[in-house]
């Protein structure tokens, strides 16, 4: 396991981002792993969220709302050894009474496989307008957590992370 | 259930904002990983948890598989009377568990 996973490491590292595109088109235009039958499992990653699919993922929370840039927080160790497990603390400036409280906390990534990591439901009782959760994160990327306040606004942040060891797609032995 | 950690104060004064640690043991199989000759494994994860307070919902989540194994989920509340906390997770497979915490409020 761990050889293995040095071995995609080293794989990986000098032409990261020709390969990956490559993938992406291969896997968009055939549409399935049958046709990479040769290439080795190891490089074998589902197609991963582009910009495109993060932007529609916000826009599936926030809808036309314009989306302010300011009052969120976002915690999260800015190199990350082991992408399978990353802390992460969303904290909201808010005075959380019951006219002006944060109603909900959305987190994204940009390279995942899928754009979403987690939506948090709060209200004016939850008293500090702050959640934290353990991510995983397939790759070094962007993570945008936004925040809907009680009078509709949305206000968001957005924290770039280096991964060094990705999650969600090694294989399982 | 055993497979459920939850971290509630025993005790708080009125109005105080406490927080709540939660835990609960699961594999959260994201439904991209491939064993050794190829197969996609199928995701098992859990979709939904959520809290209540003496039978009021005041916290829920929506979870992806970018939740790591075993989701730890914390968030606070501000504690308004004694009584119970009632938290359930719901997920793939017919996943459920729930789990409780007693609260007293002085």
């Amino acid at each position: 396991m761990r050889d293995s996973l040095n071995e995609k490491a080293a794989m990986r590292e000098p032409d990261t981002s020709t390969r990956r595109e490559f993938f992406s088109q291969f896997l968009g235009l055939a549409g399935g792993t049958a046709a990479l039958g040769a290439v080795s499992v190891l490089t074998l990653r589902p197609a991963e969220a582009t910009p495109a699919m993060l932007a529609t993922a916000i826009r599936n929370v926030t809808g036309a709302a314009v989306v302010k840039t300011g009052k969120v927080r976002l915690d999260i160790p800015p190199l990350v050894e082991n992408g399978n497990t990353v802390p992460m603390t969303v904290s909201v400036t808010s005075p959380m009474t019951p006219d002006d409280y944060v109603k909900s906390i959305h987190v994204f990534n940009e390279k995942n496989p899928q754009p979403n990591i987690g939506n948090f439901y709060l209200g004016p009782r939850a008293g500090r307008g702050q959640i934290s959760t353990r991510i995983r994160l397939a790759d070094s990327q962007k993570i945008v957590a936004i925040a809907q306040l009680s009078d509709g606004s949305f206000w968001q942040t957005s924290v770039d992370v280096i991964v060094t060891l990705a999650a969600c797609t090694d294989e399982v032995i | 259930m055993a497979s459920a950690l939850i971290n509630v104060p025993a005790k708080a004064k009125r109005g105080e904002i406490i927080e709540i640690k939660t835990l609960m043991s699961h594999i959260m199989e994201t439904g991209y990983r491939r064993t050794a000759t190829g197969e996609l494994i199928p995701r098992n994860i859990i979709t939904s948890f959520s809290c209540r307070y003496n039978g009021a919902e005041i916290f829920r989540a929506d979870l992806f598989p970018a939740i790591a194994a075993n989701p730890f989920i914390t968030f606070f509340t501000v504690a308004t009377e004694s009584g119970k906390f009632d938290f359930d997770w719901i997920g793939d497979n017919g996943f459920a568990e729930s789990a409780s915490a007693l609260i007293t409020v002085e």
